[in-house]
């Protein structure tokens, strides 16, 4: 077991190499010019080549790339064209607001997909199945940042329950788990959580669909088994699956929310990530791209760690 | 046991009546909330970033400058005033100094007072490499702003001089981006940082980032709270030195939403009391709902700029004139629901750079279409063009309706236009490198919106053969020895109106020759709750909050 995860975290190694090789390259091959948050277009020329040199922008392409990484290696991500704060404060206090949001939009996607998946594979065929799968297949379909936009038409707009945006009534900094602070979580975790609630479910359904039809579940109802049971053990063999695509999508909910970040001015990767992208801020995109695949490889890590220890065959394997 | 039930329940009407004395003794307090188009709050050491909507959220509240717009008139052009300066006069004999009388009793908002070294000060911490205050990240929106400011001498602590690279009668105008931070608190958060952080570029550069997060500068509004990229709070400076203009708010929320539709729902939600750039689609439901849509004519410029590069179909002034007379500008202003202006030149008549051009800009279909007969072309024969757009973009209003509009329009007077849509970023980098680069890519026209607030902005960066790509935006090489000369005339007219009459000229000419296709002018709609009372939204990018009341 512990050779396993050694190999693992080895494997783990190169992929992070080549995940700041292709981040670090995405970014410099994008039109723009790194410096036109601070720099407008009609600076001269001058003070045009003055900036570059001061902001390193000068050097080859390679020099920048390991003049970056080193440093990202021994924790500096260095410092924000745009705002001049330092990367990492402006990362982990995003990753921060996005893993609260994220994990809220998870929970409720896990709970409602399994909910909709178990139903739907253990009543095969029947009207429940057919609502639980809609209600999935709509989950999937809808775009999230559409309905994010309705539902602050309806519930903010037009009724006034919830709040349309931000996250906190001072913001962030305070947060805290009282009616306050979740009303302004409500909105974006529920539009967040449609698309993992349509996939888990989908998943969850084919999975109990295959595993009510093997012959174990047979011996299991021959041994005299209740519903209650056979459904216990129809859960255990699907949960190391559900449990990878969950984590999975954990994975994307964390750094793929920039619409819906967006469209609810939720301060997280997604927004961050926006506008990095909008002010061409290299050093604050290069870093948010990297902490976040990062977590991705991790996070794949820690999911395969737990299917080995949900699932001991694939350890051996 | 009665003694202790008695004292509970003194204790519960007295909790209970503060409990109901607070909410009214907060609701006294006049809290004004802003929902800012940028999605960052902008930078708060003195020099913002986000253009000029940094200046006007985070530059013009909390800082003053040498010199500054006047924003009190919806009715009138915003026109230079004086500000901690209180008078300037350049050097008799040498044209390339200037004496600046500073304002007296000022102070900063950690109370240490505004003086001439201040002004040194902050001339050197964008202008000055060897400053220990010297900060690489202000440079760029400050010197380009200002490309002829060399140096700062003290006279004496209420006079200053400054010193240009060339004489230039613009140097008043420019000095308003420069605002004035206090030295003292900056060096007291270099002060406090840590000793562990030792090469003098990073404490300089820590004490900056410190000073961002808790700024002072000498504004009518001073930060109480920043929380990066969610939300600025400032409170009214009571002892602010220009009576008119302390504050009638307590406080101000500025909240960085970049999305349309969102800073509409937080509007109608009630979240914030005045939202930037409503969402068009939405304007009949705010105003349905009460609240109320400021706009006015803006120095914002929306045209196509015209290359005159060999081969260029542009070179003829007669289809320059003609696609100027064959825009519909009424048809697109109700496109665009009432929300643009409908431009006479770069400036708008009226305006003291405006000059009187022979050339009406209108709309004339019938005069387009004789302007190009005589040029030679028809319906059969059109004249193909071809123009570089962006999909979006910071300050471009609707780009792509903009201009599919524009080439419907001129298609009736044998104008064959096709469109490169290329990301905004990248057409802003072209917008540099000029019409005869390779970026280009066959284009003879070029659509970036631009703000006309100073003389350089707005006119002799586009037309001094000076300003050819790469120096700057004269991205169609357009210019000649006539117009550099009006320039030139322009640049060393130091007396206010003697400058005012020659750049007056400057526009006539340009008007006349017609450079650009003058499409739109964008009139800045921002939505205010029917509380916010006292607003004037001047013809300017910027507006003043300080004159503002709330019930």
């Amino acid at each position: 077991m512990l050779a396993y995860l050694l190999r693992r975290v080895l494997y783990a190694l190169p992929i992070m190499l080549g995940v700041a090789l292709v981040c670090f390259a995405l970014v410099h091959i994008a039109p723009g010019d790194p410096l036109i948050s601070i720099l407008p277009p009609d600076a001269s020329a001058d003070l045009q080549a003055q900036l570059r040199e001061l902001y390193g922008f000068n050097r080859s392409l390679p020099e920048q790339f390991v003049r970056w990484i080193w440093r990202a290696g021994h924790g500096d991500m260095g410092v924000s064209i745009a705002s001049n704060r330092p990367v990492a404060t402006e990362v982990f206090t995003a990753v921060g607001n996005t893993l609260r949001l994220a994990v809220v939009a998870t929970f409720i996607g896990f709970v409602l997909g399994c909910l909709f998946g178990f139903v739907a594979g253990y009543f095969r065929n029947s009207w429940v199945d057919r609502l639980a799968s809609m209600l999935s297949v709509l989950g999937v379909s809808v775009p999230h940042y559409w309905l994010g936009m309705v539902m602050v038409i309806v519930f903010s707009s037009q009724l006034g329950w919830l709040p349309a945006t931000g996250a906190g009534p001072g913001g962030s900094d305070n947060w805290a788990w009282d009616w306050a602070h979740v009303q302004y979580l409500l909105l974006p975790a529920i539009t967040m959580s449609v698309i993992p609630m349509g996939i888990v479910s989908r998943t969850v359904r084919a999975l109990v669909a295959d595993i009510l039809e093997q012959e174990f579940i047979v011996g299991l109802r021959a041994k005299g088994l209740t519903h209650l049971g056979v459904f216990a053990h129809t859960v255990k063999n699907a949960a190391p699956t559900a449990l990878a695509v969950m984590g999975l999508q954990l994975g994307y909910l964390l750094g793929g929310s920039i619409l819906i970040e967006t469209v609810f001015s939720w301060p997280g990767t997604g927004l961050l990530l926006n506008s990095a992208i909008f002010q061409r801020d290299l050093p604050l995109l290069q870093g948010t791209i990297l902490v976040l695949a990062l977590f991705f490889v991790v996070l794949n890590l820690l999911v395969d760690v737990l299917q080995t220890l949900l699932d001991p065959r694939i350890a051996r394997a | 046991m009665r003694a202790a039930l008695s004292l509970s329940l003194k204790s519960s009407v007295v909790c209970a009546a503060l409990a109901l004395a607070l909410p009214g003794a907060q609701a006294q307090e006049k809290t004004l909330r802003i929902a800012m188009t940028a999605a960052d709050i902008p930078r708060t050491l003195g020099q913002p970033d986000q253009g000029f909507e940094g200046n006007r959220f985070t530059g013009i509240p909390i800082y003053d400058s040498l010199t500054q717009w006047d924003l009190s008139k919806a009715d009138a052009p915003s026109v230079l005033i004086p500000a901690l300066a209180t008078s300037w006069a350049v050097d008799g004999t040498d044209k390339t100094k200037w004496v600046f009388k500073l304002r007296s009793g000022v102070k900063f908002h950690d109370g240490s007072p505004f003086n001439a070294d201040a002004v040194i000060w902050n001339v050197q911490k964008v202008l000055d490499k060897d400053a220990a205050h010297f900060d690489p990240s202000q440079v760029g929106v400050t010197a380009s702003r200002m490309p002829t400011l060399r140096s700062a001498r003290k006279i004496d602590d209420l006079t200053v001089e400054l010193v240009t690279s060339e004489p230039d009668a613009f140097l008043p105008i420019n000095l308003t981006n420069l605002f004035m931070a206090s030295p003292a608190h900056w060096a007291a958060k270099l002060k406090a940082v840590p000793a562990s952080v030792a090469a003098p570029a990073d404490r300089s550069k820590a004490a900056w980032t410190a000073f961002a997060a808790d700024p002072a500068g000498s504004g009518p509004f001073r930060v109480t709270r920043f929380l990066a990229r969610e939300r600025l709070e400032l409170a009214a400076n009571k002892g602010y030195w220009d009576a008119k203009r302390v504050p009638k708010i307590d406080k101000v929320v500025l909240l960085p939403m970049p999305e349309a539709n969102a800073r509409t729902a937080a509007l109608l939600g009630g979240q914030v009391d005045w939202i930037e750039a409503p969402a068009p689609d939405a304007m009949p439901q705010i105003t349905q709902r009460g609240f109320k849509i400021y706009s006015n004519a803006q120095p914002h410029v929306w045209p196509w700029q015209l290359s005159f590069v060999e081969g260029s179909p542009w070179l003829d002034k007669r289809v320059r004139q003609a696609a100027n007379l064959c825009i519909d500008r009424g048809g697109m202003k109700q496109l665009l629901g009432g929300m643009m202006a409908e431009p006479k030149g770069t400036v708008a008549p009226g305006h003291p750079w405006w000059g009187n051009p022979k050339f009406d800009i209108k709309y004339d279909v019938k005069a387009g279409q004789a302007l190009m007969t005589q040029a030679g072309f028809s319906a059969a024969k059109p004249l193909k063009v071809k123009v570089q757009i962006s999909a979006s973009g910071s300050g471009q209003m609707q780009p792509l309706p903009m201009n599919e509009f524009a080439q419907q329009s001129l298609k009736q007077c044998f104008f064959d236009v096709e469109f490169d849509v290329i990301e905004w970023n990248t057409l802003f980098t072209n917008w540099r490198k000029g019409a005869k680069d390779p970026t280009a890519n066959g284009t003879n026209a070029i659509n970036v919106s631009f703000a006309a607030m100073d003389p350089f902005f707005a006119m002799v960066r586009f037309v001094s053969t000076k300003a050819f790509p790469p120096v700057s935006n004269n991205w169609g090489y357009y210019g000649n020895a006539d117009i550099d000369k009006l320039v030139a005339d322009a640049r060393t007219s130091f007396d206010d109106k003697a400058r005012d009459a020659a750049l007056a000229k400057l526009h006539a000419f340009v008007v006349e020759d017609a450079p650009f296709v003058w499409i739109a002018h964008d009139v800045g709609p921002r939505a205010m709750s029917a509380k916010v009372k006292n607003v004037v939204q001047p013809r300017s990018w910027f507006i003043d909050i300080a004159t503002m009341t709330m019930e």
